[in-house]
C-alpha cells in the first residue's frame, strides 16, 4: 500500500464526512418537528409520525437506501446517488432524534408550562423561550451518541456505489491483493471522526453548562 | 405496482427462506452475543488491570468500527492470516464479535448498578469466583437489562442485511436478486422493510414480556 493509496481512503473520508452532516443537519430539524407533532398531538399527523417512526426504527440502512435509490428511479425520478444516500440516511436519523426529542419534551416539567400560561405568554411564545432552551440543553448527549451511530450507518450507502471510507479500502485491498491494511487504516479513519464528533459533544456541553440556566 | 407485488407473491417461498436465514441469523449470533458479551463483562471484573484493560480496548475498538468495516476485515483479511470461512461463517462470525462487544457495554453497565451490599454479603457468605457470578452477580444483572439486550437484538437484526455484501443469501440479499430480475424495486424493498418491521416489533414485544415476568418475579 502506497502514499496515493493512503490519499485515495483519506480523500474518501469526506464523502463519510459530508454524508453524516448532510444527513445529521436536516435529520435532526425534521426529528424535531416530528416530536413536536407527536407531544402536541395534532390530530392525524401524530399517528403517521408514530407508524413513521416505528417502521423505520426498524428498517436497516442498506435496505432503505435500495428503496429510495431503484424506488425512485421506478417513480420516473432520476436522483443521484448522492442525494439518494443523503434521502435516505436523513429519513433514518430523523425517526431517531425524533424519538430522543419527544423522550425530552415528555420529561419537561409540566408546572413551567403552566407557569409561563400564568404569564399569559402565547403558545409559540411558551415552546421558544421555556421549552425548547432546555430540552435542547438535556437532548445534547443523546444526540451525539446518535450522530456517532450515524457516522457508522454511513457505509451502507456504499451498496448504491458511493466511495466512502470502507468503499475506498476495499477498493485499495482488491487493487493490491492485501485487503488487511487498507481495512486497519479505514479503521483508524473512523476512529478520528467519532472522536472529533464526541470532542464536539464536550464542548457543547462545557458551553452549556457555563451558560446561565 | 400490483403487478410487482403479484410477482412477489409467486416467489413467496424464496423470500420466506431468506426471511427464515435473517431470523436465524439474528436468533443464533444475538443468543452467542449475549453470552460472549456476559462473559466479557465478567472478565473485565477482573483484578488484573492487564485482562480490564484488554476486555476495555476490544470493546472500545469495536464501538468504534462501523459493522460493514468489520465484516469486511473479517472476511477479506483472515484468509489472508491463514483461516479460512464460508460466507455464512464469516457472517455469523462477524455479528457474535461485533455484537459481543455492545452486549458487555450493556451488561458492564448493570452489573455497576448492583446494589454494593448483595455483593458484600454474598463474599461474607463465602461466595468466591464462579458461584458468586452465577447464583449472585449474573441473574439481577441479565432480568435488569432485558430492555436493552432486547435493543441490541434490533441492532443485530438490521446488521444482518449488511452481510448481503458478502453475500449472504438473508432478505435484502434475496429481495435485491428478485428486483434485479423483474425490476421491480419498490414492491421488492418495501416486503423487505414490512418483514424486518413484523420481526422487530416481535422482539420489542419478546422483550417487554420478558420484562413483566422478571418484575413479577423480583416482587
Amino acid at each position: 500500500m502506497n502514499a496515493s493509496d493512503y490519499w485515495q481512503i483519506t480523500q474518501a473520508a469526506l464523502a463519510t464526512v459530508t454524508l453524516s452532516l448532510a444527513s445529521i443537519g436536516m435529520g435532526m430539524p425534521l426529528g424535531l418537528a416530528m416530536a413536536l407533532v407527536s407531544w402536541g398531538r395534532v390530530p392525524l399527523l401524530t399517528p403517521l409520525v408514530r407508524g413513521y417512526v416505528s417502521v423505520i426504527r426498524s428498517c436497516p440502512t442498506v435496505t432503505l437506501t435500495l428503496l429510495v435509490f431503484f424506488g425512485s428511479s421506478q417513480a420516473g425520478l432520476n436522483l443521484d446517488a448522492m442525494v439518494a444516500a443523503i434521502v435516505a440516511l436523513t429519513l433514518s436519523t430523523a425517526a431517531f432524534n425524533c424519538e430522543i426529542w419527544r423522550s425530552h419534551l415528555n420529561e419537561f416539567p409540566r408546572d413551567q408550562y403552566d407557569a409561563a400560561l400564568a404569564f399569559g405568554m402565547r403558545p409559540a411564545q411558551r415552546s421558544l423561550r421555556i421549552v425548547l432552551p432546555q430540552v435542547v440543553r438535556h437532548s445534547i448527549p443523546a444526540l451525539v451518541s446518535e450522530m456517532t451511530l450515524q457516522i457508522k450507518a454511513t457505509p451502507a450507502v456504499a451498496v448504491i456505489g458511493i466511495v466512502e471510507i470502507t468503499r475506498a479500502a476495499l477498493r485499495v485491498g482488491s487493487a493490491t491483493y492485501q485487503p488487511l491494511p487498507p481495512f486497519l487504516y479505514a479503521l483508524a479513519l473512523y476512529s478520528v471522526v467519532v472522536f472529533a464528533f464526541v470532542q464536539l459533544q464536550r464542548m457543547a456541553e462545557r458551553r452549556i453548562a457555563r451558560s446561565p440556566a | 405496482m400490483t403487478e410487482g407485488l403479484l410477482k412477489i407473491w409467486s416467489l413467496r417461498a424464496e423470500i420466506l427462506n431468506a426471511f427464515g436465514s435473517t431470523i436465524l441469523l439474528t436468533l443464533i449470533g444475538g443468543l452467542c452475543a449475549l453470552a460472549a458479551g456476559l462473559l466479557l463483562a465478567l472478565t473485565a471484573m477482573s483484578r488484573r488491570r492487564a485482562v480490564q484493560r484488554a476486555v476495555t480496548v476490544y470493546i472500545d475498538t469495536m464501538r468504534c468500527v462501523p459493522f460493514l468495516l468489520f465484516v469486511y476485515l473479517l472476511y477479506f483479511g483472515l484468509p489472508t492470516l491463514g483461516f479460512r470461512m464460508s460466507n455464512w461463517e464469516a457472517g455469523a462470525l462477524a455479528i457474535l464479535m461485533y455484537h459481543s462487544a455492545y452486549m458487555a457495554e450493556v451488561l458492564r453497565a448493570a452489573i455497576r448498578q448492583l446494589p454494593r451490599d448483595i455483593l458484600e454479603s454474598a463474599t461474607s457468605f463465602g461466595y468466591v469466583g464462579w458461584p458468586l457470578a452465577r447464583r449472585i452477580i449474573i441473574p439481577p444483572a441479565l432480568l435488569r437489562s432485558i430492555p436493552l439486550v432486547g435493543n441490541q437484538f434490533v441492532q443485530i437484526l438490521k446488521d444482518t442485511a449488511l452481510l448481503t455484501v458478502i453475500a449472504v443469501t438473508e432478505l435484502t440479499h434475496a429481495l435485491t436478486g428478485i428486483q434485479s430480475t423483474y425490476f421491480i424495486p419498490v414492491a421488492a424493498y418495501l416486503t423487505a422493510v414490512l418483514l424486518y418491521w413484523a420481526l422487530c416489533v416481535t422482539i420489542e414485544l419478546t422483550a417487554s414480556r420478558l420484562e413483566l415476568l422478571a418484575r413479577k418475579r423480583r416482587a
